[in-house]
């Protein structure tokens, strides 16, 4: 059986920071594995763990700088990583869920994999339609926003639970091979061990163009175009105490006794 | 030319995102000078299609197909409805169920999708704004095709109370079976506890800023001083620090006691959904620009490991 774990770089911003043109100033970004994906990464190293003969490999459409990102992936357990990369996509600007999809699509066609787990969703742009779009090309079913699956690969369904709104989980069978995005909190992911660190660096990193899979770089066309970034406008009303922690501890616990608060 | 907008209902109710893709869809309607439609699938169609007779909406269509959502369902109904009535713009809640069909309707039907819009505007070609790296930042994105898809985020549009004079029509859709490969078994109440959240008076609400499971004691030290109940956001609940029936926020309880502080809590829009309709927000955090402050009643701006202490010792 074949995993294939959708993996990517997000940009963490600092709480303060500077916009340069249309992106946050290089020195206010930090780059890391996307919260989401690190869930997605860790079911699929539990099934693998589960079973006899599963193979986890991760997918990334991203740069060359992306490969440490990567490579904590492998460190975590999985078996070898494939990223793609092209001038074509670096000119595209904004990528947009279904050209992601269309190159993660060209690389699932060449796996073909009985599960794809992605996160649900980006830490940086959050766009959360990236898994549904390819599990749509692939032709397979999906799942969106899974916090709960129990995979039996024999009778090939996955029994899921996804997380709608209010404290309200859906119970599904979804039919395999299939897509599910995956929900932070479905698993508690590991921590990287020394010795998966090590293994991490002799593991395949696999590095592709856009005609290595099969697709025209002529294609590579977003539909969609950035044109302005901005911090929003606070519409903040709040009326803020001033002075040090004693201070404005005396001036909140007065207030909560206004409110009526008190043991 | 038209605006068709799919709302959503969940175990017999209509959610509120479908009169609020109402308004938007009736502002986008009017600058395109087109008619509104919207389209409710599954469940008791007739109820459902009088509660979205409003004011603006042309025609509501009705699908009379199975009690609750199904993803495979959904996606050939909005895709074959879509395909009949050719809108410039489909509109879909950016909701969970919302964006478990919305990508693949999107993925067969060529269009664009732009997902969780928090403004949108058709006066030169479709423009959408979004909010990048957890609100910190806004973007703004134009459309380059001439039909789109987009998913609107709920609660950033009113909702549309006055009842309108719409076509009720049916609509026939053919559903391929062999294509529906997931099926649904049933809900359940996330549980956990025994505390139920929504009913406190007082919430002591804690967040990411507590950085350690150990240092939640303080909170708890906090809540029994004032005779609080303590409440979390969505990654302490995830680290398993606090039963799943203590979340607050959009997957988590909606809450509305009469005085909720927030303690480390940065406000994400999915936290906010939760809590924004308690009577008197607090919220204690270092980063003066976290965006709990623009709806918080009384904020400090400060470190909660000396707040936190200093405010347990005023009630002792």
């Amino acid at each position: 059986m074949k995993i294939l774990v959708t993996v990517k770089e997000v940009a963490a911003v600092d709480d303060e920071f500077e916009i340069d043109g249309l992106a946050i100033d290089d020195r206010y970004v930090t780059a890391d594995l996307n919260e989401w994906d690190e869930y997605a990464v860790e079911a699929a190293v539990q099934i693998q763990e589960a079973h006899d003969d599963v193979e986890v490999v991760t997918v990334t459409v991203g740069p060359s700088e992306t490969d440490e990102t990567i490579r904590q992936a492998l460190a975590k357990g999985a078996d070898r990583a494939i990223r793609v990369w092209d001038d074509a996509l670096d000119d595209a600007g904004l990528l947009d869920p279904e050209t992601k999809a269309e190159v993660l699509a060209a690389v699932a066609a060449e796996e073909d994999p009985d599960l794809v787990l992605t996160g649900v969703q980006s830490a940086d742009d959050g766009f959360g339609a990236t898994g549904v779009t390819l599990a749509d090309k692939l032709d397979m079913e999906w799942g969106a926003v899974v916090n709960d699956l129990d995979l039996d690969p024999e009778a090939g369904v996955a029994s899921v639970h996804r997380e709608l709104e209010g404290g309200v989980e859906e119970l599904t069978d979804i039919e395999i091979p299939a897509v599910l995005t995956i929900q932070t909190g479905i698993n508690d992911p590991r921590y990287a061990s020394l010795r998966g660190i090590r293994q991490a660096q002799s593991k395949e990193l696999a590095e592709y163009g856009l005609t290595d899979i099969g697709l025209d770089a002529s294609e590579i066309e977003s539909p969609l175009e950035q044109t302005s970034l901005y911090e929003p406008e606070t519409e903040g009303e709040a009326t803020v105490f001033e002075g040090s922690p004693e201070e404005t501890a005396t001036e909140l616990a007065e207030l909560l006794a206004e409110k009526g608060v008190t043991n | 030319m038209s605006v068709l907008a799919i709302a959503e209902h969940r175990r017999g109710e209509l959610r509120p995102v479908s009169l609020e893709q109402l308004a938007a869809g009736r502002d986008l309607a009017d600058k395109l000078d087109c008619e509104l439609h919207t389209a409710v699938i599954g469940g008791d169609v007739e109820a459902f299609g009088a509660k979205l007779n409003r004011e603006g909406v042309d025609t509501v269509h009705t699908v009379d197909i199975g009690e609750e959502f199904n993803h495979d369902v959904y996606t050939q109904v909005v895709t074959q409805l879509t395909t009949e009535l050719d809108p410039t713009v489909l509109l879909m809640p950016n909701s969970v169920n919302g964006l478990d069909y919305a990508p693949a309707v999107a993925n067969r039907l060529d269009r664009p999708l732009v997902t969780d819009v928090v403004d949108i505007d058709a006066e030169n070609g479709l423009t959408a704004t979004r909010e990048l790296y957890g609100s910190k930042a806004e973007t703004t994105i134009d459309v380059h095709a001439d039909q789109a898809a987009v998913t609107i985020r709920p609660a950033e549009w009113p909702t549309i109370e006055t009842e309108g004079d719409a076509a009720i029509e049916a609509f026939d859709a053919s559903i391929d079976e062999s294509a529906v490969k997931s099926t649904v078994k049933g809900f359940e109440e996330v549980g956990g506890g025994d505390i139920d959240i929504t009913d406190a008076d007082v919430l002591v609400s804690v967040g990411r800023g507590i950085e350690e499971e150990e240092n939640l004691d303080i909170i708890h030290d906090l809540a029994e001083a004032l005779d609080a109940t303590v409440s979390g956001s969505r990654p302490l609940i995830d680290n398993g620090w606090l039963a799943k029936d203590r979340q607050v926020g959009q997957s988590g309880k909606v809450v509305t006691p009469d005085v909720y502080i927030a303690i480390g809590i940065s406000g994400a829009v999915q936290h906010v959904a939760g809590m924004k309709g308690s009577d008197t927000i607090v919220a204690i955090n270092t980063d003066p620009n976290a965006p709990i402050f623009d709806i918080a009643d009384y904020g400090i701006q400060d470190d909660l490991f000396e707040v936190v202490p200093a405010l347990i010792e005023q009630f002792q």
